[in-house]
């Protein structure tokens, strides 16, 4: 599947297109098909995201997981600040990402 | 230390409330991230991995108490409570808020701090010698003509847009703790039949084509050393490449034509240069280096080591993180941010604030940031040592590691840069919790990482070096050995096929084992990687 990325234009957030907005939450990202290019321009016209681009990633039963690890450390967070990632109690987080 | 003057602070403030109005004006969408990405890469705004990263320059690495604390209220305003001390002697924030960049840098120029010039085709944050000032080996201080190099440089008109970036090192003492001759113009003031003046090597860098930079004078005098620097940067900016990204740094330049010709070009302008007057007055150059006169030292004893050494921790860090100062009864200590397991060069907002008052306290309110990712506190009482390291110690900065192999510098690779091939700082963390037991044992053993080519790690210059790569999706590194940044300069080489991240801490550990059953009595890691070559090693390590 095809899914889209940035980040928050005003924040910096790591942010995942979910079909109708945008969400913090790769679990929440939405296939794209070949209208990824379209929303992402459409969206950064509309100031609420910045720098977007598409990426390939395999649906799972937890949601989309990124094909790259360099998306799969933005989906969480660093590896190495457990307490900073999306999901600082979740002692498996780090896994998925590698 | 260097205070501004009213010119320094106007063209600060004046900056600041530009850059406002810019945040203002892409918040309100009458700016696109194409007209606004060059102006926030000014003043040090980068978008990374997982936010807007704020680069603060810290020029030739020196802070006051002041400075330190307010880099602290920022980690803990505007961040997440902490902050990264670079490689170039430079604090990053890993969350910022566009919309509170702005503030952050009024905050900043209060305490006459900013972040201008710490990316873009410019001159970057002037980078010295973190002993300076208090180094019993140095001709004289660095850091006045750091500094007037940093007011030379600042929003130079002709050298805003070169063809690349471009890092200067001053150092003035034979031993390089600066890493010198791996910048774009390296500097060591020296002194001459009475006369200072400098030795200037132009040339060096790390990056995807590393070189160590050839001395293009031998001696330029002092008074005439910015319109030589004027001269060597505008034949850089004449025909350096500016239709490859890859070759438009200076290094390729005189690696092309030769240091031969580069210094005849250079020669030829610097004549007419030095026919503009634009070296500054004496008088100028009087009033910078009276704001970095030597602190008021006491007259004190010397404190024998052995009378300190009550304690077994204190005397182990006694020997490994004190340094010899120029001042009797006085000592250079280098806090480590390298604590065994822990990301080097972080430091939460509370371990930052005690360093600001242990340098108020204890360092002539004087602080220092290091290359390798540590703070100095550089004019300490002998006396007083104990004190600081049972502060230190408190505070989780007290380990005994400077130049050991867990005193690693590692760059923030994949954990939080875009433009990373694999992770760094696990790695570091696996080699320092591995080899700790041994690091004494081991010696000085400076090891360096960088997550990709682009070597902010230093990985070329580490008596071992680890470069991250992207293998097919998966992050591989490969192992280099026999780097040195220091006088003895030399670029690493790679040993072969690259490892996974378990594969390349047993590496090193092959190679450390090696070392051991090779030395001889006193040598250095180093020393016996020179005497005996690569291939012993590579047979340790590939069997
Ligand atoms: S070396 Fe590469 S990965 Fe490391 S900080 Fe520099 S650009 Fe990023």
């Amino acid at each position: 599947m095809k899914i889209l990325t940035g980040n928050d234009l005003a924040t910096g957030d790591v942010i995942w297109w979910s079909g109708a907005a945008w969400s913090r939450h790769v679990e929440d990202a939405a296939d794209v098909a070949d209208q990824g290019e379209a929303i992402a321009r459409a969206e950064e016209g509309a100031r609420r995201v910045t720098g977007a681009y598409v990426i390939d990633a395999t649906q799972t039963p937890d949601g989309p997981r990124p094909a790259h690890i360099k998306d799969r450390i933005r989906a969480l967070g660093p590896t190495v600040r457990p307490d900073l990632t999306l999901k600082p109690a979740d002692p498996a987080a780090g896994s998925w990402v590698i | 230390m260097y205070k501004y003057d009213e010119y320094d602070q106007s063209i600060v403030d004046a900056r600041v409330e530009e850059f406002r109005d810019q945040v203002q004006r892409r918040l309100a969408g009458q700016l696109t991230e194409d007209q606004f990405k060059p102006l926030r890469l000014m003043n040090g705004l980068y978008l990374q991995l997982h936010a807007y990263m704020l680069r603060v320059a810290v020029p030739y690495g020196t802070l006051n108490g002041r400075q330190m604390r307010l880099l602290a209220h920022i980690a803990r305003t505007y961040d997440r409570g902490y902050g990264h001390f670079t490689t170039r002697q430079n604090i990053q924030y890993n969350w910022i808020k566009l919309a509170d960049a702005p503030d952050i840098l009024a905050e900043l120029a209060k305490a006459e701090m900013h972040a201008i010039q710490t990316s873009g085709n410019c001159i970057r944050n002037i980078s010295s010698d973190q002993f300076a000032g208090a180094a019993a080996d140095e001709v004289t201080d660095p850091r006045p003509w750091a500094e007037l190099l940093r007011q030379w440089s600042t929003f130079h008109p002709e050298f805003t847009y070169l063809p690349r970036k471009f890092k200067i090192a001053v150092i003035a003492a034979d031993e390089d703790r600066a890493a010198m001759r791996l910048h774009d113009i390296g500097l060591q003031i020296t002194r001459r039949d009475g006369i200072l003046g400098a030795r200037v090597f132009v040339g060096g860098g790390m990056g995807r084509t590393p070189m160590i930079a050839p001395e293009i004078r031998d001696f330029v005098p002092a008074d005439q050393l910015l319109s030589y620097l004027e001269a060597a940067l505008r034949v850089y900016n004449r025909y350096g490449r500016r239709d490859n990204i890859y070759k438009a740094r200076i290094k390729i330049l005189v690696h092309e034509i030769g240091a031969d010709r580069y210094r005849d070009e250079v020669e030829l302008e610097f004549a007419q240069v030095l026919t503009l007057g634009i070296d500054p007055p004496a008088a100028e150059l009087a009033r910078i280096s009276a704001m970095f006169a030597p602190p008021a030292f006491d007259a004190v004893p010397s404190v024998p080591h052995e009378l300190a050494a009550h304690d077994p921790d204190f005397a182990i860090w006694r020997t490994q993180n004190v340094s010899a100062h120029k001042q009797p009864g006085y000592a250079i200590v280098t806090v480590s941010l390298k604590p065994i397991g822990g990301i080097p060069g972080d430091a939460s907002a509370d371990q930052i604030n005690v360093m600001a008052d242990l340098a108020e306290r204890y360092s002539h309110d004087e602080l220092r940031v290091t290359h390798a990712q540590n703070i100095v506190l550089p004019h300490v009482r002998e006396a007083d040592l104990y004190a600081v390291w049972q502060a230190l110690a408190d505070a989780g900065l007290a380990e005994a590691n400077l130049d050991l192999i867990s005193d690693i510098i590692a760059c923030p690779g994949l954990d939080y840069c875009s433009l990373a091939n694999a992770r760094s700082i696990p790695l570091a963390q696996k080699i320092a919790t591995r080899f700790a037991p041994r690091q004494q044992d081991l010696g000085e053993l400076k090891l360096k990482i960088s997550g990709c080519i682009n070597a902010c790690g230093h990985h070329h210059a580490g008596h071992i070096g680890i470069l991250g790569v992207d293998r097919k999706g998966t992050e591989n590194y490969q192992l280099l050995l026999g780097g040195s940044g220091a006088e003895d300069v030399s670029l690493g080489k790679i040993t072969g096929p690259g490892f996974d991240e378990d594969g390349i801490v047993d590496a090193i550990e092959r190679v450390a084992d090696r070392y051991v059953a090779e030395r001889s009595e006193g040598e250095r890691f180093l020393d016996t990687y020179r005497r005996i070559g690569m291939q012993p090693f590579k047979e340790a390590i590939y069997g």
